[in-house]
Parts: structure tokens; C-alpha cells; sequence
């Protein structure tokens, strides 16, 4: 009767709070604090009318790059003191380092052009140590455009990032492949991390699917329907244009690189049925791992051993999520219901990303979410909640951040988040777009 | 508000599809801690529970909803239409695409890409072609297509009588050959489709020099990766079906379009299931 006593009190404990909603967000930030940054907007250094717009447009991306990176706790602009920074004998610590800023780390500078050429100089200063405090100091030079102002505000915030975050490198020079119908077609498309520059990639007017980045950034291999029946595809990013690949028959669909590039993993029904191979990246030494009849698709590899593949099967029913050594054996099953698909393998193989319909069947519509799972221990977290149909899931090479596709603002669309599920947001609005692939650098 | 909880927990428990060696539990190290009470046996305890409190709390004061604040009104889903006309024509003819749409922001057609709110194009596709209008706004995004038949022209022979010959077989395929449909998520054949594949079958080896491809279809559930390779399995069911009736395999071309091609775009059951089959089409592309 004890027993019983507590387990009541548990169950109201639990099920109480749970009345509102049926989840409860916490993050990454619950226990570990965020480093406290201000960035005032960088000192106009020159008269040279170039010099304004692209100080705005600098300072536009050097923030969201620094908010996007998810370690810091961004100073409100609002409690910043007054006067602009442009140089360490115009930082004032002490005003930094007291209230309302409470500011820990400082990042600030200067912009100019002149003769046409744009010139950033910018620091980090650590605002609790006066003494010693500067942690960053940088000096960039390059034609004065809109591209380059954006590309310096990057890699000043990747310096930043790496300095503060652990000495894991920030994202914000990475690309996006994914698949857009602007055209008119679904074609290979690219944009930075953060949704600036989208640009066509292949102008095939056929159907282009499942974009994935070699690991040098040197080629991009995906499905394709420009030779009839769906086909591996091979775009090389430095020549522009399809390179040879060899074409395996049947539905050859879904290729994924192995973080060293030496080898591509894919689906083909070459047999008659759809099952997982592995060939070298030119096409040669090509290797059945996958036995079982029904469809077996979109292998990925672990990218800390290459040894490991996950992949999607539906040799029990619905689709679920297997893992299996690289040689095809040791298969295990990771997902024990709904409709599983769509896995990616964070870079220090931890965890995997996938989309899954938990509660499938009759009675129990379920939406399909983004979920991660702790490959060791099975344990998963659901990280998108409530918001259309999401699929696709691509880690970021720092395994802070997931791009993915959901259809919550109406058709289908591409979002980046945290890894916790925070910090959702939209990055692309025209058309139909699907499929995001995050480069490996 | 309690029972309303209780029975949502009850559905999602479901304790035949679940090994009782699967963890449920987060991680205490994950990235975000899922809250929702995971572990089986804990479920049923609760849920148990739970029942036992609403008679216990039934006297509770009911736990107030804060006051919804005036809504306004909501934009309104975009309307769209779509049509074709004429709806079939000969290889290398044209017709006219006619659209409209209301209250959208971004309209799109594939196959042609951002158009204005309405408007009309001339097109002329080598191949019969389902053409997709999507019309986002504020209020949401909906779909309308419209399907433009293309007849296979007879294809210039040396020989007088080939041309007549191949039109009219190509006829007389699409008349005699009848899809084969499938379940949701399903590829192997129903019961009342055996009787589609032994017509088949039959047509088939009284024209022993037709060549054909079977497409396979899925709808638009799911996923897009994992609907090729369905869509792949559908095809090599009615194709092992018709060989197995004695069709020559070599006559046989097989090509799973996945959702990528559907037949229809509304999300009901009656539109899915016309995606969800074995698509027969005369001749090998």
C-alpha cells in the first residue's frame, strides 16, 4: 500500500504537467552557460560610399553567424553603451564587463574601402581579464563586394567560434545542397549555411533527388532520371558539368560517400530487387551487402570508422532503421515501430538523424518528426514537434546544427536548427525545395 | 482533462510492437530530455492510476483555460485551378495549360516553374505528363493538376504497313492492359488483381513482338527515397506475376517512378490508391 502511495504521487507529479502539451523542451543550455558575447557593429574606417552598405550587410551576417552558432548568449543590442568601436583603444572594459552588457567576450573592429579594396580588421576581447585581454585580432583584405563582405563576416565568426567553442570549427563557411523546383525541374541546388546565395547547380530538366557532397566538396553524387530509369549521377563541382559514372540498372538510387571519399554506398534493384552495395567513387569494385527481399535504401556510412552502414529496409513491413558492418554483416535493427527513414550520421558517430512516423496505423495519426538516436544505447529524442511533415535530416560537420525539410509553412521547405530542436529557422520560401545535404566542410 | 490524457497515453502504449528490451528513456547525457513517460510497465501503472484519479479528483476545481484572446481571422487557403485542353494530343502537337488561382503569394508549376497568379502556356511534352500547380499564401498551399495524354505518333518505317500496324498496337495495348494496384506500403499482388495479370498474360503472348515497360507508382505518403525502391518492388511483383504466366522477360521493361510521376495529387484515399500500382506503357523508352 506504501508502494502504491508513492507511485501515485509519481504518476500526478509526472502526468500533471503533461496535461498542456504532451513534450517538454529543455536544451543544451540547461547546466552548461553559454558564453556571454556583445558585438557592437563594426567602426566605418573610411568616407568611401561603398563602405556603408557593406559595413550593414557585414555586421547583418557576423551576428546571425554568431546567434546560429548556438554557444553563445548574445548581448541585447539594446543594453550596449553608446559610441562605436573601432579600434582596442576605444573598447572600454569596464563599461563592457558592468551591467546592464554584463558582456564576457567582446568581438569588435573596423570596416573601409578604398581604391576599391574592402579592408576588416577585427578582435575578440576577453572583457574579464583587462589585463590580457585580447584573445583574436584579424586582418582581412579582398575585393570590395557584397560576396567578399559576407565571406569575411564568416570567417571571423569561424575564428571566434573555434576559439570559444571547444576548438570545434564553426559552420558558417558550409554549404547546402538540396533540391529545388524553380526551374521548372527538380535540379541540384547550393546556398550557404545560412540561406544566402541560392543558385542553380544542374540544369538537366529532368528529375534530380538526394544530392549528397563528396567530402572534398569536389563532386556531388545524386539520384537522377536523365537517362530514363533512376540512376546514380556524378556533377563535378570544379568542371560544371556530369562526369562519368557507371550505370548499374534497375533503380540505382541513393548514394551516400564514406567520409574518406574512397568509396559511395547506394540502393539498386539491379537483381530485381532493391538492395544496399558499396563500389569504389569511380564505379569499380562494386559489392552486394543486403540479402532480404523488399526495399533496402539510403545507406549511410558512420563517418568516424567508415565501418558501420545505416540504412532504411522494409524487409518486416514499414520502413525501419538497421545498422550493419560495412562487410554486410552484423545487421541490427535500431527502430522498433512507426515508419523510419531518411538516416544521417552525425561526424563523431554518436548519433544518427532520422525522420520517423512513431505512432503509425489506423487510429494513431502520427506526423513524421526528426528524431536523433544514441547508436550505442538506443535511446532517441524527438526534436521537431507539431509542424507538417519533416524529413531529411542532414547533420552539420560540428554536430551542433541539423538541416532538414518540413512542410509546416505550407509546401515543402528547408530549415536549419540546433541539435536540441531549438532555434528552428526557415532558409529557403520560393517554390518547392527538399532533400538539404550539409557539406562535410 | 485527465481522461482526455489518459486515453491519448492508452493509444500510444501499444504494447504488442514494442520489445520489452528497447529502451525508452532518454539519455541523461542527449541533447534535450523528452518528458512524455516512456517505459512500458510505468505506462500502464500510470494509466491505471490515472483512471483511479479522476474519481478521485472528480470534485477537483477544473483547471482553467487562459482566456483565448480574439482571433483574428485567419488568411484564407488559397484557391487554385488547372486545366489542360485539349487533353490528349499527337507526339510533337501542343496544347494549351490555363490556370488560375486566389489569394496565393507563390504559385508554381512543375515542369514550367514560378508563374504568375493566372495565365495560360502553350506546351508540348514528348511524353503523356501530370502538371502539378502548387499555390502558397498566407493561409496555406494547395494543389491542382491536370493530365495531358500524349499519343505515341507511328513512328516512320521503310516498310508501308509498319506505321498502321504499330499505331494500332499501341492501341490496342492500352486497351487490353490493365494496371495492376496495390496496398498501402505493400508490393506483393492482391487477390482480385490475378485476374488483371492472367487478361494481361493472355494479351500479351497473342502479341509476342510488343515491347513494354512497367512503371511502378507510390502516393504521396512517405518518403521519397524509400518510394523509389517501393515503387521499384511494385513493378518486379507485376512483372514476376506476368512471368511466371509465361510472358518472355525480354519483352519486359521495368522503371519505378516512385511519388515523382503521380496519376492524381488530391490527398484522399481514392487518389492514393490510383498512385499506388503498376503502371503499363507500350514500347521501351
Amino acid at each position: 500500500m506504501k508502494r502504491f502511495a508513492a507511485l501515485l504521487a509519481i504518476s500526478f507529479a509526472l502526468a500533471l504537467p503533461a496535461l498542456a502539451q504532451d513534450w517538454i523542451r529543455t536544451g543544451t543550455g540547461v547546466g552548461g552557460e553559454k558564453i556571454r558575447l556583445a558585438v557592437p557593429e563594426f567602426k566605418l574606417a573610411t568616407a568611401d560610399p561603398k563602405s556603408a552598405p557593406l559595413d550593414k550587410n557585414f555586421n547583418a551576417v557576423l551576428f546571425n553567424d554568431l546567434y546560429q552558432a548556438g554557444i553563445f548568449d548574445m548581448v541585447s543590442r539594446s543594453f550596449y553603451p553608446l559610441g562605436a568601436i573601432g579600434s582596442p583603444a576605444e573598447a572600454r572594459l569596464d563599461v563592457w564587463a558592468a551591467p546592464p552588457p554584463n558582456a564576457a567576450m567582446l568581438a569588435f573592429g573596423s570596416l573601409g574601402v578604398s581604391a576599391g579594396t574592402l579592408q576588416v580588421q577585427g578582435w575578440l576581447y576577453d572583457v574579464k581579464s583587462p589585463q590580457n585581454p585580447q584573445v583574436l585580432a584579424k586582418q582581412y583584405r579582398e575585393a570590395a563586394t557584397d560576396d567578399n563582405a559576407r565571406i569575411i563576416a564568416h570567417r571571423f565568426a569561424d575564428e571566434i567560434i573555434f576559439r570559444l567553442g571547444g576548438g570545434i570549427t564553426g559552420i558558417a563557411e558550409t554549404k547546402l545542397y538540396y533540391i529545388s523546383t524553380r526551374t521548372g525541374h527538380k535540379e541540384v541546388w547550393a546556398m550557404d549555411y545560412d540561406g544566402a546565395a541560392q543558385h542553380a547547380v544542374t540544369h538537366l530538366d529532368s528529375i534530380s533527388l538526394a544530392p549528397r557532397v563528396s567530402p572534398d566538396n569536389s563532386r556531388i553524387a545524386f539520384t537522377s532520371f536523365s537517362k530514363g530509369g533512376p540512376g546514380i549521377a556524378m556533377w563535378s563541382l570544379e568542371l560544371g558539368r556530369l562526369v562519368k559514372f557507371p550505370s548499374f540498372g534497375g533503380t540505382t538510387i541513393s548514394p551516400a560517400w564514406s567520409s574518406d571519399g574512397t568509396r559511395v554506398a547506394f540502393s539498386s534493384s539491379r537483381s530485381g530487387d532493391p538492395e544496399i552495395y558499396v563500389c569504389d567513387q569511380n564505379g569499380n569494385n562494386l559489392k552486394r551487402l543486403t540479402e532480404t527481399h523488399g526495399p533496402d535504401v539510403s545507406p549511410v556510412w558512420n563517418p568516424k570508422t567508415n565501418a558501420q552502414i545505416a540504412w532504411v529496409s522494409g524487409r518486416s513491413g514499414l520502413p525501419q532503421i538497421y545498422t550493419m558492418d560495412a562487410d554486410g554483416s552484423n545487421v541490427q535493427r535500431l527502430t522498433d515501430q512507426g515508419y523510419a527513414v531518411s538516416p544521417s550520421w552525425s561526424a563523431n558517430g554518436q548519433f544518427l538523424a532520422f525522420a520517423w512516423v512513431r505512432h503509425y496505423g489506423p487510429g494513431a495519426p502520427g506526423a513524421s518528426d526528426i528524431y536523433i538516436m544514441d547508436v550505442a544505447s538506443r535511446q532517441w529524442v524527438q526534436l521537431t514537434h507539431d509542424g507538417g511533415r519533416n524529413d531529411f535530416p542532414s547533420w552539420s560537420p560540428d554536430g551542433r546544427h541539423i538541416v532538414y525539410q518540413s512542410t509546416r509553412s505550407g509546401g515543402e521547405q528547408i530549415w536549419s536548427m540546433l541539435a536540441d530542436g531549438s532555434q528552428q529557422t526557415q532558409l529557403t520560401f520560393s517554390s518547392s525545395n527538399s532533400q538539404p545535404n550539409w557539406s562535410w566542410k | 482533462m485527465i481522461l482526455l490524457h489518459a486515453l491519448v497515453e492508452f493509444r500510444s502504449i501499444n504494447p504488442t510492437n514494442r520489445p520489452a528490451e528497447f529502451p525508452h528513456r532518454p539519455h541523461p547525457s542527449a541533447l534535450a530530455l523528452e518528458d512524455e513517460l516512456k517505459d512500458n510497465k510505468m505506462k500502464w501503472i500510470l494509466l491505471t492510476l490515472a483512471l483511479a484519479a479522476i474519481i478521485g479528483a472528480a470534485g477537483c476545481a477544473k483547471k482553467q483555460a487562459p482566456a483565448a484572446p480574439p482571433a483574428a481571422p485567419p488568411p484564407p487557403q488559397p484557391k487554385a485551378t488547372l486545366s489542360v485542353s485539349p487533353d490528349s494530343i499527337q507526339h510533337g502537337g501542343s496544347a494549351v495549360l490555363t490556370w488560375s488561382t486566389q489569394d496565393a503569394t507563390n504559385v508554381n508549376i512543375d515542369g514550367i516553374g514560378d508563374v504568375q497568379s493566372s495565365g495560360s502556356k502553350a506546351v508540348s511534352p514528348g511524353t503523356s505528363t501530370t502538371y502539378r500547380l502548387t499555390a502558397q499564401g498566407p493561409g496555406g498551399s494547395i494543389d491542382a493538376t491536370a493530365r495531358l495524354t500524349v499519343v505515341e505518333a507511328p513512328t516512320p518505317q521503310p516498310t508501308s504497313a509498319a506505321p498502321v500496324s504499330d499505331s494500332s498496337e499501341a492501341e490496342l495495348f492500352a486497351q487490353s492492359m490493365k494496371d495492376i494496384y496495390f496496398d498501402y506500403d505493400r508490393f506483393d499482388l492482391r487477390a482480385e488483381d490475378r485476374a488483371a495479370i492472367s487478361a494481361d498474360a493472355a494479351f500479351l503472348k497473342s502479341h509476342p513482338s510488343i515491347r513494354f515497360t512497367i512503371e511502378g507508382h507510390c502516393d504521396e505518403r512517405g518518403s521519397t527515397d524509400y518510394n523509389l525502391a517501393l515503387g521499384d518492388n511494385r513493378a518486379n511483383s507485376a512483372r514476376s506475376a506476368l512471368v511466371t504466366a509465361g510472358v518472355p522477360a525480354d519483352q519486359i521493361k521495368v522503371i519505378s517512378f516512385g511519388k515523382e510521376k503521380p496519376f492524381c495529387t488530391a490527398s484522399t484515399e481514392a487518389c492514393w490508391q490510383q498512385n499506388r500500382r503498376a503502371h503499363f506503357v507500350y514500347g521501351q523508352n
